[in-house]
């Protein structure tokens, strides 16, 4: 990753130019109900949450605390159902036709058919870019992935770290300010994950892109964030909000350090209290 | 764990086999082949074959020669026999008997342990496809041979069933009148019929999908009227449009509309809802999702229904043209020459069905290949 | 949807549109028979020097002629009414009696076939030969148009004395076997590799892995082809009854039907083959359900 500076041209913001920037998301109040057979489901209730630019920001709690939902009223895959929501100072819908951001799911989604290349391109013939503009795109985030030598491979010809380390250059293509990432490495064993958790945190550190990540992986949420919101089940609610005290640059050795820890504790202790095993 | 188990079996089927071929070959030598006093012996080579044979099958049945050079050896010298067993029938048409039969299943074991040897091979990449094909292949020239020395050699009538050189003669001999019907029923009908009854299924159901209503509504019939003998509109549509071909291919058309409808539906909803999610953060149009995402998923569903309807559109054709056509075509042949028992005519135009069914069917297999590579089924 | 009401959840369920869509289709065959069989109307009035014949007597004629070119669904109806209810079951112009006959054609070919097919999907499951020898083979015959050869066994095994059901339901047998062999073969291969490992730890013989594993896993499978094979069994005597002279069953009346212009008998032999048809499909897919429930596998 050390030779691919050149790729992204916006440097990490100062402390105080960042706290000034208007929130990329900001939600109020929000609240969203499914009408099931057996009565309404509350899957979100009462979330406030302000997302600034530049944060990187982890959604952790047991299934079911509606962390995966919360990401995708943000992408306007959800419907909310109450409350006020705003991405990009704009509504989702908005913000989606827009494309202004890129969203990263659980499994690759990438299209069999399609070499890698031609997944990347996927997003981008159908925002009609001319092909010129599309190669320069993909060879730029096959690099930023360091995927360049696989960029003529089909998918299910890479293993699955490669799969999906090719969707987020997918989705980095689009080349959005906002990363919406819904347990992407989930799927992968601990040594890729913490692979592609260290590739991911210098992306993020060198591109200043503002990255919403759902995990239910403490160690990967305090490795990564900035800002770590707790969220427990029935109804879906925010239980606590813990601001890292960690520098913005990281290295894996820092998981083993008092601060680290701190943080970590205190995150297992919200994920304990709000977990509740009557059901 | 099975191939183990599997392996083993083969072992003791094969020495089976062996020894049974070597008590044949035996009993064969000293029987009359052919009456009224015909022995393998007043046929030098034959004998030799046999002999040859019956040292192969003690060599096999002891374990040894279990090699590719034995198995070779198996297969040439079992061919040979084969041939002068072929001739001599041929020379003695009628007359088997007993030890006829003795030399048949001897020959019958010796292939089959030839061909259980062959599939025992073990080989990497072309070598592996050849010999995938070359079996069924051996196998198929196998039925024949047997098929020729059963009609041949007990004088079976041809009326009842008239032994391969028989229809081969006939095939070679009326290339005229197989071609015209040919064109009458392939390449008008099927074709005409298959192209808009496909076309047709296609256009429906990408119109039917953009209406929920219509797909829930469609779709129970659609799968009950593919249970249905649509064949039997055969006699409407030809009041309706005639006894030329048009008629035909309307039969085709019917025929292949419902599974060509049913499979794309399905195909057009086989795209996961993750991947449906993926096109709308990309704010999609519904076009756009159709070409980029939906059908190229639906592909394997619709080679599908391509593929069942390359036989289904032949049928319907030929069927149809038992109510009634022109002086032409693949049916009409068939149902006036079984009436005038010209047997061997109505199977040089089965062979010719069978031949343009399996090509068209085949055609559309590896066009399939070449589409859908990316498919777990095709690229494993 | 606990507060939807019924005419919304009818809607979303497959009940409403099926029933819609089914009454479209019989207004546009009324529509259809009207415009088909107007031109031979027209020609009757022309002939009877009638002119200025008002629309609705028309319809009312193009719906209530002897030999339409399209029977109106009505006149279909009546005349499965009367060759069934009205006749003797025994009386060769009973719908019920070649309904019959080709129904035990069907039967018979459907039972050789899939006992032919399971027999043959065991060996090919169990013999490395077979399944490549005989695999490609069995895959390549129905490639081939089977039907055409329907006439010729037919006559063939008459001249030598086989006569009745058997040469027909041999057709039938051919056609149904296809299906069951291929389906069978893939469920008999359908447990996964644990499965068959696990059953190798009982040091378990093929025999026991046979009706412990691979038949239990096989038999959704079997009842999926089934289906398909009772359909194709129904073609395949419907077929065989073709060259048999147009004597008895549902494909002799077709046949007589368009010998002799008769329509509207032959849209009744068809919405009775058709009847025919579902009914089969749906007794093998009742049984599937009570097995399958039996065995735990019924969703």
């Amino acid at each position: 990753m050390q030779d691919i500076l050149h790729a992204p041209d916006t440097g990490p913001l100062s402390a105080d130019a960042r706290s000034v920037s208007r929130p990329v998301i900001d939600i109020r109040d929000l609240s969203l109900t499914f009408e099931t057979n057996d009565g309404p489901v509350h899957a979100l209730s009462n979330i406030d949450l302000t997302i600034g630019k530049g944060d990187f920001v982890s959604f952790i709690g047991p299934s079911g605390c509606g962390k995966t939902t919360l990401l995708r009223v943000i992408a306007d895959l959800e419907q909310k159902t109450g409350g006020e929501i705003t991405v990009n100072s704009t509504t989702p819908e908005n913000a989606r036709l827009d494309r202004s951001y890129g969203y990263v799911f659980q499994a690759a989604a990438l299209y069999p058919w399609r070499t890698i290349e031609k997944n990347i391109a996927l997003p981008l013939e159908i925002m009609g870019l001319s092909k010129a503009e599309q190669r320069a795109r993909i060879d730029k985030v096959l690099a930023l992935v360091e995927l360049s030598d696989f960029g003529k491979k089909f998918p299910w010809q890479l293993s699955g770290g490669m799969q999906q380390r090719a969707s987020i250059a997918r989705a980095l293509a689009v080349e959005p300010d906002l990363l919406l990432m819904d347990e992407p490495f989930g799927a992968l064993d601990e040594i890729v994950r913490d692979h592609l958790n260290d590739q991911l945190h210098q992306l993020w550190a060198k591109t200043n892109k503002t990255v919403v990540f759902v995990t239910h992986s403490i160690p990967e949420a305090v490795y990564l964030s900035t800002k770590i919101v707790v969220l427990c089940p029935r109804p879906g609610r925010i239980y606590d909000v813990i601001d890292s005290t960690l520098p913005r640059e990281r290295t894996l050795d820092m998981r083993e350090s008092e601060e680290f820890l701190k943080i970590a504790h205190r995150v297992r202790e919200g994920l304990k209290a709000g977990h509740s095993y009557e059901d | 764990m099975s191939a183990i188990a599997s392996r083993r079996s083969s072992i003791t089927l094969s020495m089976m086999l062996s020894w049974g071929v070597v008590a044949l070959v035996a009993l064969g030598l000293v029987t009359t082949t052919f009456t009224p006093d015909i022995s393998p012996l007043d046929a030098p080579a034959l004998a030799a074959c046999l002999g040859l044979l019956g040292i192969l099958g003690v060599r096999f049945g002891l374990g040894l020669a279990h090699h590719r050079i034995g198995d070779i050896a198996l297969g040439v010298v079992t061919t040979l026999a084969c041939g002068f067993l072929l001739r001599a029938t041929a020379d003695h048409a009628g007359a088997a008997t007993t030890g006829f039969f003795f030399l048949l299943l001897a020959a019958w074991g010796a292939a089959w342990l030839f061909i259980e040897r062959l599939a025992a091979w073990k080989l990497k990449g072309a070598g592996a496809k050849a010999l995938n094909l070359a079996i069924p292949v051996l196998f198929g020239i196998w039925v024949l041979v047997v098929w020729e020395l059963v009609t041949v050699g007990l004088g079976v009538p041809k009326v009842l069933l008239p032994a391969p050189s028989d229809i081969w003669t006939r095939l070679i001999g009326s290339v005229p009148i197989l071609w015209a019907d040919f064109r009458q029923t392939f390449l008008k009908a099927v074709i005409v019929g298959y192209v808009l009854g496909c076309g047709s299924g296609f256009l429906a159901a990408i119109a039917v999908d953009r209406v929920p209503f219509l797909r829930r509504g469609l779709m129970p019939i659609g799968n009950l009227v593919s249970a249905l003998p649509i064949v039997g509109v055969a006699p409407i549509m030809v009041m309706w449009f005639g006894f030329d071909w048009p008629s035909k291919a309307a039969v085709v058309i019917i025929m292949t509309f419902f599974p060509m409808l049913v499979n794309t539906v399905a195909g057009l909803a086989a795209s996961d809802a993750m991947q449906r999610d993926l096109m709308r953060t990309y704010a999609s149009s519904y076009g756009q999702t159709l070409t980029k995402l939906r059908l190229p998923m639906a592909m394997p569903f619709i080679f599908n229904a391509l593929k069942i309807n390359s036989t289904l559109a032949l049928i319907g054709a030929i069927v149809a043209e038992f109510f009634g056509t022109p002086i032409v075509g693949m049916g009409f042949r068939i149902s006036t020459e079984v009436g005038r028992m010209n047997v061997d005519m109505v199977w040089a135009e089965i062979a010719v069905a069978a031949l343009a069914g399996s090509l068209f069917y085949g055609a559309v297999a590896l066009l399939e290949r070449a589409v859908t590579f990316w498919h777990p089924s095709i690229r494993g | 949807m606990t507060r939807s009401s019924p005419l919304s959840r009818l809607a979303a369920g497959t009940t409403l549109p099926v029933v819609t869509v089914v009454l479209a289709i019989i207004a546009l065959w009324y529509v259809a028979a009207v415009a088909l069989n107007t031109p031979f109307q027209r020609d009757t009035y022309e002939r009877a020097g009638q002119t200025d014949v008002p629309m609705s007597l028309l319809i009312t004629d193009t719906l209530t002629q002897k030999r339409p070119v399209l029977p109106a669904p009505h006149q279909v109806l009546e005349e499965i009414w009367d060759t069934t209810v009205n006749k003797a079951v025994t009386s060769k112009r009973s719908l019920v009696y070649h309904a019959w006959i080709t129904l035990s054609t069907t039967l018979l070919g459907f039972v050789i076939g899939t006992s032919l097919g399971i027999l043959l999907a065991v060996g090919i499951v169990h013999s490395g030969v077979l399944d490549k020898s005989l695999m490609p083979w069995i895959i390549t015959s129905q490639t081939i148009p089977i039907l055409a050869i329907a006439p010729m066994i037919i006559v063939v095994l008459n001249s030598i004395g086989v006569t009745g059901l058997l040469p027909k339901a041999m057709i039938s047998t051919y056609l149904s076997f296809f299906p069951v062999t291929v389906g069978m073969v893939k469920g008999l291969r359908s447990p996964e590799i644990i499965h068959l490992d696990l059953m190798h730890t009982y040091s378990a013989t093929r025999l026991e892995t046979f009706f412990k594993l691979r038949l239990p896993y096989a038999l959704p499978y079997l009842f999926t082809s089934m289906k398909i094979g009772i359909a194709s069994s129904l073609v395949g005597a419907i077929i065989g009854e073709l060259p048999t002279g147009a004597v008895a069953g549902l494909g002799a009346r077709l046949l007589a039907g368009s010998y002799y212009g008769q329509t509207t008998q032959i849209w009744s032999a068809l919405l009775m083959a058709s009847l025919l048809a579902g009914v089969l499909v749906g007794v093998i897919g009742l049984i599937e359900r009570s097995v399958l429930k039996r065995m735990g596998m019924a969703s």
